[in-house]
């Protein structure tokens, strides 16, 4: 049964967005590749129960909530039908063309591409077990351990239909009447928002004092005043300290100071607490390679691990976990692999929460700053000063800029607002070219767009944004 | 395979001469054997192999340029030291050779390959650094690493100290051009030299480039020659009696502690400065100021095949006169051999050169800048001195001895010479420094 072993000169285990980077990178470079996944295509937690789904049902959840707003424009929309299964379909098609898609480019570049789960015994070897029963070994020069991370499960939550971690909210099964979001991180609120969107009752609780924990809180402000409208309460402080499942209902214990009524029922629970990075079961105790106390693999620069055959990227390695992380480490992993004078050195990894208003950050935040003791001058232009913002009824939004004050150099970037996670590529740009606010200022901007924001923070930076009065102290 | 690199030779020398190749493609290396002869501004010198191997691959020829770090050759290992390599691995990775077995040719981080570069500059540490991003951007942090150069070292040029992949090209082509001395700015100010006649019009010629050590001295000399003024003051001393005294104890001292006439007088110079601090300093003109020396270190010129050379000899208060002249006996051997060290030639607070043996007498010597004095020996000579009514034959030693007059007056430079030519004929004086002379 078991088939001739195979060899390769690299293995890439893990079909995500970082996997199959790496994977397509790397034949591109002329190496022989084996791309191992249990799914049927590469594409990973992002594609298949990740970024991608919850974008398309993001969409609609914006368009839901601008029919509304419309209202005030003297535009009245009648309240929508909302046909489940047809909304589900549109998802499942969008996350099928994608993976269709890297499944083609994989066979077009002569990945050896295996449905299946791998297990290292050695260096340069593993065995799998192909999702068809089939089992086989393969030797390889080199190995990428792409395998990511899942939902962390809470204690004491036990299993139910009824208590679903992201996976399951994406699957759209039902619109629950009453949902609990357990984590007012970003996942909880881009999956509360989409089922508020389509009509539940959300709640969502949060053990810590804020929503979106280690975010700057003049960011969160304009999510959070605009949460309180759409969702039908936020406790924050809160706990749940008892689940219980019933055949039609889940009775939840909630403990917090904001808590006025400890026993509620909701229909279904969606637990989004964060993610566990995917390590265990690899057979990573048959190589030399080192996982540290969070369950994360240890890797140097150029991501390999202490098994010098084995690189490691992705969720797997360490935060933050974002898919364009695990990419960009998938391609510095194969080029070291390929001898090349490649490291993983960003100065700006950029972070998008795709709520309503949206929330980016790139490089340095204010916190950062204030922990590591550095100095920074914050230049914020509000969006009421923007006359793109007001024609699109969203004066609510913010752009600031950290500034280093002795060289004005921009080492961060965050933005409040509507498309704000297409506004920050340019400040990835920026810190990554260690841009000074001059640039941002002399650089001219389309009028009438958001993107202006950017050069009136810098234009604020030295008292002489057009739009706004406030001359520099 | 191994790279055999061209090792650090002493402070400040990065660049050398190469002047012959011991070796050639299939020759049986060992450790320890020299490989190539170098010459550094100071002094020829034999380059051993750190390794057993047979050489696949020679990399100098007879005329380069050679820095420090840079690969003489490659050879094949055949001790049993097989270590990691500078090679850059092959791209892509090649497959295990057997499939049970551990891959040998483990991917050491390509130290940044630069074996493949076509100068030497300082490598990046093996491990990639994780740390602070340097205000450059990506593409200029890519060239950096391309090229092999720390950008942290790199001085950004641009608004706010912004790194441009110029700056990065500018700090790459200043390293290779910096000057192998890394003082240009003490070079003298070369007075242009006149235009040469046609020496063919009077009949054959034959033409040499300058060794490194001829041009290194060249430069030393007319430096010393054009910027000290110098006085040459001449004396002699009776040295029959210590001559006879250093023949009878060299019959009961091994041939290679033999006391030496250099010897003895590069020991009593070292009491002679202890006594006349004047001539143990260097003058600091850029800062009006004077550097008295607190050592005593003996220059002592010493004759080569390739040219003159002056080893040092260290700490000479602090030695007996058996060790002083083993000591100077050891250096001569092996500058004669070429196997002075640059550090062996550095550091002299005072300079004796002996041009005794080859018959001389009296010769104005050039001070060895940054010195202040130097002092020459002629050959001693059996001369009538008339002693007590009568001729009587003496060995007298012809002494001169030049100085900076700009430090040195006449008077000092006379009192010194007579202590010196008196203690040499009544060594005895030595032990009576309680006494006023």
């Amino acid at each position: 049964m078991s088939a001739k072993n195979q060899q390769a000169q690299l293995v890439v285990i893990g079909a995500g967005p970082g996997g199959y980077a790496a994977a397509f990178l790397a034949a591109d470079l002329g190496m022989d590749v084996a791309l191992i996944d249990p799914e049927p295509n590469p594409g990973g937690v992002c594609l298949f129960r990740g970024c991608i789904p919850s974008k398309a049902l993001l969409h609609v959840a914006k368009l839901l909530s601008e029919t509304r707003q419309a209202a005030e424009w003297g535009i009245d929309f009648a309240e929508p039908r909302i046909d489940l299964d047809r909304l589900r379909a549109w998802k499942n098609e969008v996350v099928e063309g994608l993976t269709r898609g890297t499944g083609q480019l994989a066979k077009q570049r002569k990945v050896r591409y295996l449905q299946a789960r791998a297990s290292l015994v050695g260096p340069n070897d593993l065995s799998f077990e192909a999702v068809d029963g089939r089992s086989g070994t393969m030797s390889f020069g080199h190995a990428i351990v792409a395998t990511g991370s899942s939902p962390t499960r809470l204690p004491g939550f036990p299993e139910s239909p009824r208590i679903l971690d992201s996976t399951g909210g994406l699957e759209l099964e039902t619109v629950p009447k009453r949902l609990l979001v357990v984590g007012g991180g970003y996942i909880g609120l881009e999956l509360g928002s989409v089922y508020a969107a389509l009509g539940s009752r959300v709640t969502v609780v949060e053990m810590t004092s804020g929503l979106l924990p280690g975010v700057d809180r003049d960011l969160v402000r304009p999510l959070a005043s605009k949460l309180e409208n759409d969702l039908n309460e936020v406790l924050l402080g809160t706990k749940v300290v008892h689940v219980d499942p019933r055949a039609n209902c889940v009775r939840v214990t909630l403990e917090g100071e904001a808590v006025e009524e400890p026993q509620r029922i909701f229909d279904r629970v969606l637990v989004a607490v964060g993610r566990r990075p995917n390590s265990a079961d690899l057979g990573l105790e048959n190589t030399a390679v080192l996982i540290d106390d969070h369950g994360f693999i240890k890797v140097d620069g150029q991501l390999r691990t202490a098994e010098p055959s084995i690189f490691s990227i992705g969720d797997v390695v360490g935060q933050p976990m974002l898919a364009h992380k695990a990419s960009h480490e998938g391609r510095t992993a194969v080029e070291a692999i390929a001898g090349h004078k490649v490291v993983f050195e960003p100065a700006a990894i950029p972070a998008v929460v795709f709520t309503d208003p949206e929330i980016a950050w790139c490089g340095l935040t204010e916190d950062e700053a204030k922990q590591q003791g550095r100095k920074v001058t914050v230049a914020r232009f509000p969006w009421a000063a923007s006359g793109r913002a007001r024609t699109l009824g969203r004066a609510d939004g913010l752009t600031k800029l950290l500034i280093d004050p002795e060289t004005e150099r921009i080492l961060g970037v965050g933005i409040t607002g509507p498309g704000a996670g297409e506004l920050i590529a340019e400040g990835v740009l920026a810190v990554e070219m260690a841009a000074l606010a001059t640039d941002l200022k002399l650089s001219i901007h389309p009028h009438p767009t958001l993107s202006e924001t950017m050069m009136e923070a810098a234009e604020v930076f030295f008292g002489q944004a057009t739009h706004i009065h406030r001359p520099k102290r | 395979m191994r790279e055999l690199t061209l090792p650090e030779l002493g402070e400040g020398i990065e660049v050398v001469d190469v002047t012959s190749v011991l070796v050639s493609v299939g020759d049986t290396i060992r450790r320890d054997q020299p490989v190539i002869e170098v010459e550094t501004e100071k002094a020829g010198l034999e380059v051993p192999s750190t390794f057993d191997g047979t050489v696949t691959e020679l990399l100098v020829k007879v005329g380069d340029k050679l820095e420090v770090g840079r690969p003489i050759l490659r050879a094949e290992d055949t001790g049993a030291s097989a270590g990691a390599t500078d090679e850059p691995r092959p791209e892509p990775a090649s497959l295990p050779a057997s499939p049970k077995a551990p891959t040998p040719d483990e991917p050491a981080p390509s130290p940044v390959g630069v074996a493949s570069l076509p100068i030497a500059f300082p490598a990046v540490p093996d491990k990639p650094r994780i740390g602070p991003t340097a205000p450059a951007s990506p593409s200029a942090r890519a060239l950096a690493r391309q090229l092999g150069v720390d950008i942290l070292q790199v001085k950004g040029t641009r608004l706010g100290g912004r790194i441009s992949r110029e700056d990065v090209k500018a700090h790459t082509k200043a390293i290779i051009t910096a000057s192998p001395t890394g003082a240009p700015a003490a070079e003298p100010s070369r007075v242009p030299h006149p235009a040469l006649p046609n020496f063919t019009a009077w009949g054959p010629v034959r033409r040499e480039s300058l060794s490194g050590l001829r041009k290194a001295a060249a430069r030393n000399l007319s430096n010393a020659w054009t910027t000290i003024p110098h006085v040459t003051q001449f004396d002699h001393s009776d040295i029959t009696d210590l001559e006879a005294m250093r023949k009878r104890q060299n019959k009961r001292i091994e041939k290679e502690n033999k006391l030496t006439m250099t010897g003895i007088v590069i020991k009593i110079v070292a009491s002679a400065l202890k006594q006349f601090p004047k001539f143990n300093a260097s003058l600091d003109l850029e800062q009006e100021a004077v550097v008295y020396k607190e050592y005593f270190h003996i220059g002592f010129a010493a004759d080569t095949r390739r040219g003159l050379v002056v080893p040092v000899v260290r700490d000479v208060d602090r030695k007996g006169l058996l060790s002083v002249c083993s000591e100077l006996n050891k250096l001569a051997a092996r500058a004669r051999s070429r196997k002075v060290t640059p550090d062996e030639m550095r550091g002299a607070s005072f300079t004796v050169t002996n041009l005794g043996g080859l018959g001389t007498t009296y010769f104005s010597p050039i001070v060895n800048w940054p010195e202040v004095a130097i002092l020459g020996l002629g050959r001693a000579k059996l001369e009538p001195v008339y002693e007590e009514g009568t001729f009587q034959p003496r060995l007298v030693l012809p002494l001169s001895l030049s100085y900076d007059h700009r430090w040195i007056d006449g008077a000092d430079a006379a009192r010194f010479l007579r202590w010196l030519a008196e203690t040499l004929e009544q060594p005895l004086m030595l032990a009576m420094d309680d006494i006023e002379r």
